[in-house]
């Protein structure tokens, strides 16, 4: 018999990176908000690989921090090794990636969860959404305890009837053994949800002490580390660093996939899920690029204190008895000892077309959902849909308007809307190609695009608010600083120039438009630019992209600005798609299933067309007379 | 509403005559710019031309003259009608240019009126403009609107649309070459320690050199007016009064001519397409459709050569009521290492002419025709089909944009090429290359209808292992 257990304002279910994001939030806003967990210990697990950040995702964790959200503050705490990506290569792509102990990463992040205000943790499976008249209810666990709520944010990461397998073994778990949540898949179906199954996988663990280092290349961490917390100095989080091996396979490896592919899962058809292109197994590296001779593995350690080490590159469901044959012809791993095999897991999540900007569903009021229950894939995506739902819910309960952050804004913007209008047929990886605006959207600038909404939001303190409009001052003080203040064709000017191997001046020039020059910086300009004023590393930063790439820059502006045409055209809720004349069916079909909520939403829908779209502007200026 | 100046074609482009419309705050001066009076034609003098012109006439009136291009070539004799704001259909000041020309020449002039002022309308935008102005009701406007979402306002014939097929096989291939280099700096971006950029600048320079090559000769052809539908590149050459317009008329008899096109911009070439035994001709006459100018003296040798050159097929005209002589001669040159037919213009008069003594100058099939009796007609029919079957003869492959909006992708698709490689001499980074590359990209997607919004990460994972 059901039972209420106690009431509550928001329900979060799982405690993976997108739950916990979302639950902090919630309840730092204030909401009475209960996390369930499946399993107290594995909150903010990382079941596959030990890293946070990298090419893009890295941007997403500088988003979420720039919210005020907790994912860059704790593995700030918790890293082994950091490294900036891309440093070769412009402003925009530089990306953070740091390696985290998962252990202590798992701790510290529940710490955090415990001791936040307005937060209950709890271990149980969610069996049941209670939902009455189309807007939530409560929840209902598989001990049949009630517990009603005003929002629920599903969190299920890859546990919704999961199933792990390797070879012919297949075992209905979660991620490393853990209890997968088997009954909750059919309550959203009979709430009309659309689910679907897709499929990932994660490499072996090996133990440390029988890896031959010495046939691998070292991979250091860099010297001058740089935090993903806005809050954080360098000097804050020094500490000794830990290196991760680079090995590469070779044509043996290829050979013991090749021979024995009737034998893995994903060939004979056993797993139907789909796998995502971005980190394919192994298999699928050496089966669809065939003329590859070799593919690059990386050993990356778990944690401090722990001897197993991830292969970052060999994710595999072939049996064990191939693993083992296969992981051994890798030069370092001739005598590893596999502490953990490598399998792939299936899992259910829902189809995102049917959720709103907000993360809400189109559907059921105030049940919202986050991170890899999406379709998602990554513990950085997970984060930042889990921040935002969890703001959303929050404002929900509070009459608020929901926060939506737009494809100029962030990357969390393109993120939700690529899943929400675009929808996703493999487990979706946030990559830097995604993001049109990526100029503008750069993890340098992550405080200054989003800190002022995470401020008005909530989740960000006055103090830092403040902090934050003086960076700003200072960066548009120093900026029109340079563009003003000239430097003549003086000696010491044009031997400057000569230093840097710069063309001499013919006449008066602005240090801003020397900084413009490729060879040289704001840094070097130092020795000629007698005014400047003393500024702190992350306001010279600002001042030397800006003027560096205004060029570019202004172009993105501009595209942004027409992209903001179109986003701003709003349809309502109410339009009936069947009384606008002249739509094509097909423009129709997607329309109603999509619901978008601005034309440029629409104008995204792939089968609606530009000729559509200047059919639905001429009903929408009748329907807004 | 907008703030600017649109123009477009107002009426079917099928048709003999084509309607352009030129509409917005600055379509008064637009038209001035490019409209000349006849008694200006008859007296050229640009300083005392007024471009106010429209300004100055009253509302709903009409006036004759002529578009002239900025060289002050003349493009075509006119009817233009004057509708000043609000009287209108758009509720602006609106001018309508009433052409003779064929869709080619419509499409010159509106890319002399984008060059002078006006921008080129989007599909329905003047219906757009009536409705939000609150000209016309909304049931109109969506009866208007679609006949643009059935894309009828493109469809023009199917030659065009021939010609459309092959315009677009001609730019997926530079888009495809410009998709994969895009494919493979993403793929570095995105997986930095698998993929490396080092000196890609260098290879990214030759593939834009190489597609901007492309671009421009589509451009140039455009600019040359000597577009053409697909057909065999047939040039008329002939002595003065030898037959050449007989000639002309008996081909152009029997409404064979599909298509009248007055191209180039100093009328030195005239240009028909007629269809003879189910196959395209390009009939280009030299020295135009009268017959009284010795074509190699009217274009310098050398133009004239390059004419014959570049033809698939000549039809050398001879007068046989008069010997082989030396203006005849003169052309013989030319046509070395041609494929041709000698045409023998039998006038009522008795045949002079030594037909050994041409065989000898010139190995080439001799046919007789005359345009009263169509004698010859079937004759040439079967020769040049048979030449077509046995591969003697081939349609030309050059590739031509037919369309001002076309052109306008091309145009921007070069400017954002060109910023590429600026990017590429300053040394910036190549993440950088990717803003005007994608851009490029879009652009010339235009032209074929393809989007690209997931192109560049499927050809990502596609032809790039990606990821641990």
């Amino acid at each position: 018999m059901p039972y209420v257990y106690e009431n509550y304002d928001i329900v979060v279910i799982g405690a993976g990176h997108a739950g916990c994001e979302a639950a902090l939030a919630a309840a730092r806003l204030g909401c009475r908000t209960l996390i369930f967990t499946v399993s107290i210990d594995s909150i903010a697990m990382m079941p596959c690989n030990p890293n946070v950040g990298g090419s893009s995702k890295g941007h997403l964790v500088k988003e979420v921090d720039a919210l005020g959200g907790e994912m860059g503050k704790n593995i700030d705490k918790t890293f082994i090794q950091s490294k900036m990506l891309n440093l070769s290569k412009g402003p925009a792509v530089h990306s953070l990636r740091a390696q985290a102990d998962k252990k202590a990463y798992s701790t510290e992040m529940r710490k955090v969860l415990e001791n936040t205000d307005h937060l209950t943790i709890k271990q149980g499976e969610v069996t049941k959404i209670l939902v009455e008249n189309g807007k939530i209810c409560g929840v209902r666990t598989i001990s049949d305890a009630e517990y009603p709520c005003k929002a629920v944010i599903l969190c299920t990461g890859t546990y919704l009837k999961a199933r792990c397998i390797y070879g012919d073994v297949s075992t209905y778990t979660g991620p490393n053994g853990l209890s997968a949540a088997n009954h909750l898949t059919d309550s959203l179906l009979e709430l009309g949800i659309d689910v679907r199954r897709f499929k990932t996988g994660t490499p072996a663990r090996v133990d440390g002490r029988t890896v031959d280092f010495s046939k691998m290349a070292e991979q250091k961490g860099d010297e001058k580390i740089v935090p993903f917390s806005f809050t954080n100095t360098p000097e804050d989080i020094a500490r000794e660093q830990v290196s991760c091996w680079l090995t590469y396979t070779n044509l043996e490896t290829h050979q013991i996939i090749r021979d024995n592919i009737d034998r893995s899962p994903l060939y004979s058809g056993d797993i139907k899920g789909t796998g995502p292109r971005y980190c394919p197994s192994i298999e699928d590296k050496v089966m669809r690029f065939s003329d590859k001779e070799r593919h690059q593995v990386f050993l990356e350690p778990e944690g401090i204190d722990t001897n197993e080490m991830y292969i970052g590159g060999m994710s595999s469901s072939l049996p064990e008895d191939v693993q083992y044959k296969m992981y051994h012809t890798v030069p370092g791993l001739e005598h590893a000892e596999i502490v953990r095999n490598a399998y792939a897991i299936e899992y259910d999540c829902i189809n995102p077309i049917q959720l709103k900007a907000s993360l809400e569903f189109k559907n059921i009021e105030g049940f919202f959902s986050a991170g890899q229950a999406n379709g998602s894939s990554g513990y950085e995506e997970a984060a930042a849909q889990g921040i935002i739902a969890g703001i959303n819910a929050a404002r929900k309960l509070s009459g608020k308007e929901p926060i939506i952050l737009d494809r100029s804004q962030a990357y969390i913007g393109v993120l939700i809307d690529d899943l929400i209008t675009k929808g996703t047929n493999e487990p979706y990886r946030m990559m830097t190609s995604r993001a049109e605006y990526r100029l503008l959207l750069r993890q340098d600038n992550a405080d200054l695009r989003l800190t002022e909404i995470g401020y008005e939001v909530g989740l960000i303190s006055k103090e830092r608010y403040d902090a934050l409009c003086d960076k700003k001052k200072k960066i548009v003080e120093e900026i029109a600083r340079l563009e003003k203040t000239t430097v003549g064709a003086i000696p010491t000017v044009q031997d400057f120039l000569e230093k840097h191997n710069s063309t001499k001046l013919q006449s008066g020039i602005t240090l801003a438009e020397l900084l413009k020059r490729p060879e040289l910086s704001y840094q070097i300009l130092e020795e000629i630019d007698l005014d400047r004023p003393n500024l702190s590393q992350d306001v010279k930063e600002q001042v030397n992209i800006n003027i560096k790439y205004d060029g570019y820059i202004k172009r993105q502006e501009r595209q942004v600005m027409q992209f903001h045409k179109l986003e701003n055209k709003k349809i309502p809720d109410m339009i009936n798609y069947d009384e606008v004349q002249s739509l094509r069916l097909e423009a129709i079909q997607k329309l109603k299933e999509y619901r978008p909520a601005s034309v440029g939403q629409a104008s995204r829908i792939s089968g609606v067309s530009p000729a559509d779209i200047s059919v639905l502007l001429v009903y929408l200026e009748r329907y807004g007379k | 509403m907008d703030g600017d100046t649109i123009t477009g074609i107002a009426s079917g482009m099928g048709g003999g005559i084509g309607v352009i419309r030129i509409s917005g705050p600055d379509a008064l001066t637009v038209a001035g710019r490019v409209f000349r009076t006849k008694r200006f034609i008859e007296k050229p003098d640009e300083e005392a031309w007024d471009i106010s012109f429209f300004e100055k006439k009253a509302s709903h009136t009409i006036h004759y003259g002529y578009i002239v291009a900025e060289n002050g070539s003349v493009l075509d004799e006119v009817i233009v009608l004057l509708m000043k704001a609000p009287k209108s259909y758009t509720t602006e000041d609106v001018v309508e240019i009433d052409s003779h020309g064929g869709p080619f020449l419509v499409q010159k002039i509106l890319t002399l009126l984008t060059r002078s002022g006006a921008r080129l309308a989007e599909p329905g935008e003047f219906t757009k403009r009536a409705f939000f102005n609150g000209r016309i009701d909304l049931s109109q406007a969506e009866a208007v609107m679609k006949l643009i979402s059935s894309k009828s306002e493109f469809a023009l014939d199917s030659a065009v649309k021939q010609l459309e097929g092959s315009v677009s096989k001609y730019i997926e291939e530079i888009r495809q070459e410009l998709l994969h280099h895009m494919g493979l700096i993403e793929a570095a971006l995105d997986d930095p320690e698998h993929y490396e950029l080092d000196g890609y600048g260098q290879v990214m320079e030759s593939v834009i050199q190489k597609a901007l090559e492309k671009l421009q000769a589509l451009l140039d052809h455009f600019e040359d007016g000597r577009m053409r539908s697909e057909g065999i590149n047939t040039v008329i050459v002939g002595k003065p009064n030898a037959g050449k317009s007989s000639l002309m008329n008996l081909l152009l008899d029997e409404d064979r001519a599909i298509v009248t096109n007055i191209a180039g911009t100093t009328r030195d070439i005239l240009e028909e397409t007629v269809i003879i035994g189910n196959l395209v001709l390009n009939l280009v006459d030299t020295a135009g459709i009268h017959d009284t100018e010795d074509f190699v003296e009217h274009l310098g040798v050398e133009k004239a050569k390059k004419f014959v050159y570049q033809a698939d097929f000549v039809l050398f005209v001879l007068d046989a009521s008069m010997p082989f002589e030396e203006a005849d001669e003169k052309i013989l040159p030319l046509l070395s290492d041609k494929k041709g037919v000698i045409l023998l213009n039998k006038s009522d008069l008795d045949e002079v002419i030594c037909l050994d003594e041409i065989r000898k100058k010139l190995d080439w099939e001799m046919i007789p025709f005359s345009s009263k009796t169509k004698e010859g007609l079937s004759e040439l029919e079967k020769y040049i089909t048979d030449s077509f079957l046995q591969g003697e003869i081939s349609y030309n492959d050059q590739i031509y944009l037919i369309n001002v909006r076309h052109r306008e992708a091309v145009e921007k698709a070069v400017t954002s090429l060109q910023r590429v490689l600026h990017t590429i001499e300053d040394g910036m980074p190549e993440d950088l290359y990717l803003v005007d590359l994608m851009d490029a990209y879009q652009k010339l997607g235009l032209i074929n209808g393809k989007t690209a919004s997931e192109d560049l990460i499927n050809k990502i994972f596609k032809e790039f292992c990606m990821g641990k």
